[in-house]
């Protein structure tokens, strides 16, 4: 079996702060750390390698210090690893992110699974991974909390919804999106780290690797334009109305008519 | 000078912070109030290849060096200096011998299990009789036929107990002095070998510490470690290395001590400041902060002479004199700064200042470390 996994070294968000008067990360000297759910994504393809035996492919498009994200993936025990970095590729919005990284996946050839975490904790928005499948032209199933059973040529998946779960079956080669309840990503191992520093090897690819068209690259092939963003006000506390529902209601509508809101 | 960290040893750093914050940390208090071994961590360790990390892959081990193998027993002791020591007593006492002194057959039979974590290692010198004065074994190893007969008692042997594999030191030929000690790999099991109970402890409570008794144990031939009459110098030799084991223990309990004092003294007020805010305390804070930085310098700079394969003996010895100082004057001053709460067993810092006491002890006492320094700053 073979297994892409999709991986994105974001800023630990926990520890970003911002900057009042632009609105924008202060990024400086903040640690980069592998996406979360995109740990989730590899501890499923590792989990599935250790039952099934299965070959999995990390592939980021970033900065080449995107290189330290994949050697850890890595050493948790991901086989090989391939950097998309490129002057090119700089400034891409989701559309520009997924195109690249299908052209990618073209390229490494055939696959049975490809694993994206739900969503980057800095862009936060969840297309990439879908948009990918679409480029593809193949099944997705987003929100993957448990994986029932994987085929030869299908997966049977517990899909997260809101207030509950629906089981998915999909034919392969497919796309899943994994939440953080999927699993508990482990530890790279001692053997693990020095494995990827001394004995693997990260693979870079450029714009001319992948081929495909290049407008649609970057901040080219790029739709979205980002025209401001800012921090969200704090939401003022709320007031909390007790009683029975009627003698609530009735507070309530009092509340209401003396703001002039009915 | 270069005073960074390869990606590679960052990346162990993280790995070592991570483990001790999720898995090291949450038991300490725990197994520090109930003298408990922690056998599930030591097992997490083992997979992970801690228990092997400064060894080669040919021996089991995970080929790492000893400045990533310091900075495991730092990060750990920072959160449990219990866990710390077991782990620096396996890997410098317990398998080191092996690594430097053993036959391919040793090595084989024991180096390539203790690494990867499937035994774990203790180290015997040390009798009633020879503490800082090791030479001075009462134990003896008699030769008979094809086997060693081993009489006498060790005490206060660090794993004693749940040890598999103990290094053990005897006399062989006492009109030899010195030079008529041997060093001998001992399973546990062996008949005639039997732990004393385990010792009531100040600090370092979940370490096991027992006696190591032996009454006409017979030793197989093949188990010397390196030749009859080279048993002193093997163990002084594995505890230079020891020391520096020792000495990162000692800077992760002072870490700890002040990671402690950085947050209480900014979250507790009196005289409506935080305790931060006065200058008596600010000052401690910084002597603190500043003798770790030092004695992180000098127990780095130990891990890496050893891993050139340099002199190190003098500087393991400073490094580790100067951080179980450090580790034992901030402690209790860290006690100080949390006033009548640091004195209660809810807060870590009370734990910190009991186990930080033994690093002036163990692995030679502050005063060897002191004769050791001087005997090479005036050959
Ligand atoms: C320098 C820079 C400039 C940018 N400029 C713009 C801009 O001009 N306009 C704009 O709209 N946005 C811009 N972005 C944001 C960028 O579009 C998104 O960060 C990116 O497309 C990923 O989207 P997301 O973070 O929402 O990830 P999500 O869609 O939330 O991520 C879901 C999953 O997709 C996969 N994934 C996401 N990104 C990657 C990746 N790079 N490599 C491999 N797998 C990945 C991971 O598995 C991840 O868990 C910029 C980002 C950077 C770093
Ligand atoms: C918890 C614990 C774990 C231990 N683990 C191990 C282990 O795993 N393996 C092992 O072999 N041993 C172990 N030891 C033993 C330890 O190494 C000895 O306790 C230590 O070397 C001191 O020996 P002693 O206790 O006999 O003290 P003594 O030698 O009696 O010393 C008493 C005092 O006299 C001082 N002193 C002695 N001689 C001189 C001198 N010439 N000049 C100046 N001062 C001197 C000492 O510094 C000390 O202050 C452990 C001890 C403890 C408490």
């Amino acid at each position: 079996m073979k297994i892409i996994v999709c991986l994105k070294q974001v800023p630990n968000t926990n520890e970003v702060k911002i900057d009042s008067k632009t609105g924008t990360m202060i990024r400086e000297g903040v640690p980069s750390i592998i996406n979360p759910d995109d740990k989730n994504a590899l501890e499923a393809a590792l989990q599935l390698k250790e039952e099934k035996g299965a070959s999995i492919t990390l592939l980021t498009m970033g900065p080449p210090q995107a290189d330290y994200a994949l050697r850890e993936a890595l050493a948790m025990g991901a086989d090989r690893a391939i950097l998309l970095t490129d002057r090119a590729f700089a400034g891409a919005d989701t559309w520009a992110t997924s195109y690249t990284l299908a052209q990618a996946v073209k390229k490494i050839g055939q696959f049975d699974i490809i694993f994206c975490g739900r969503q980057a904790i800095d862009g936060d928005t969840a297309q990439v991974g879908p948009e990918l499948a679409e480029h593809l032209d193949i099944p997705q199933v987003t929100y993957v909390k448990k994986i029932l059973a994987v085929e030869k040529d299908k997966v049977v998946v517990e899909r997260a919804l809101e207030d509950g779960y629906e089981v998915v079956e999909a034919q392969l080669p497919v796309l899943l999106t994994a939440v953080k309840e999927l699993n508990t990503p482990r530890y790279p191992s001692a053997y693990g780290i020095v494995a990827a520093f001394d004995e693997k090897e990260v693979e870079t690819w450029t714009a001319e690797t992948i081929g495909g068209n290049p407008e649609k690259l970057g901040l080219k092939g790029s739709p979205t334009q980002v025209k401001r963003s800012f921090a969200p006000k704090a939401k003022e506390a709320g007031v909390i109305i007790k009683g029975t529902a009627k003698e609530a209601v009735q507070v309530l509508r009092q509340e209401l008519l003396a703001k002039h809101v009915l | 000078m270069d005073f960074e960290l390869t990606k590679k040893q960052e990346m162990f750093r993280t790995l070592f912070q991570e483990f001790a914050e999720k898995e090291v940390a949450p038991k300490a208090f725990e197994i520090d109030e109930n003298g408990e071994f922690p056998w599930d961590t030591v097992k997490k360790m083992g997979k992970l290849g801690f228990l092997g990390l400064p060894f080669t892959k040919e021996y089991g081990g995970a080929g790492a060096d000893t400045l990533t193998y310091i900075m495991a027993v730092e990060e750990i002791s920072r959160a449990c200096a219990a866990t710390g020591v077991i782990l620096s007593a396996h890997v410098s006492l317990g398998c080191h011998p092996i690594y430097q002194f053993g036959t391919p057959q040793q090595k084989e039979k024991y180096l390539v299990p203790m690494a990867k974590g499937e035994l774990l290692g203790a180290f015997g010198l040390t009798e009633p009789n020879a503490g800082t004065d090791a030479a001075g074994q009462q134990t003896a190893a008699v030769l008979d036929g094809d086997a060693y007969i081993l009489n006498g008692t060790k005490i206060f042997i660090t794993n004693g107990g749940c040890a598999d594999v103990y290094i053990v030191f005897a006399m062989t030929d006492p009109a030899k002095g010195l030079k008529g000690i041997s060093a001998f790999i001992v399973e546990k099991g062996t008949p005639g070998f039997t732990f004393g109970p385990k010792e009531h402890k100040m600090g370092i409570r979940a370490s096991s510490t027992t006696e190591l008794i032996f009454q006409d144990c017979r030793i197989p031939k093949e188990n010397l470690l390196g030749k009859e009459g080279d048993g002193f110098k093997i163990a002084m030799q594995t505890l230079d290395g020891g020391r520096i084991g020792i000495a990162a223990q000692a800077l992760g309990i002072a870490q700890a001590a002040l990671d402690e004092c950085v947050r209480y003294t900014k979250e507790r007020q009196q005289f409506n400041k935080p305790l931060s805010n006065f200058q008596a305390i600010q000052w401690m804070i910084a002597d603190m902060a500043t003798d770790i930085d030092a004695a992180r310098f000098l127990v780095y700079r130990a891990a890496v002479l050893k891993d050139k394969k340099k002199p190190f003996s003098k500087e393991a010895a400073m490094a580790k004199l100067f951080a179980s100082e450090a580790a034992m004057k901030h402690t209790v001053k860290a006690v100080q700064i949390h006033g009548g709460y640091g004195y209660m067993k809810e807060y870590k810092v009370e734990r910190l200042m009991r186990d930080a006491k033994i690093t002036e002890i163990y692995e030679g006492t502050s005063e060897v470390q002191r004769m050791v320094i001087a005997g090479n700053t005036l050959k």
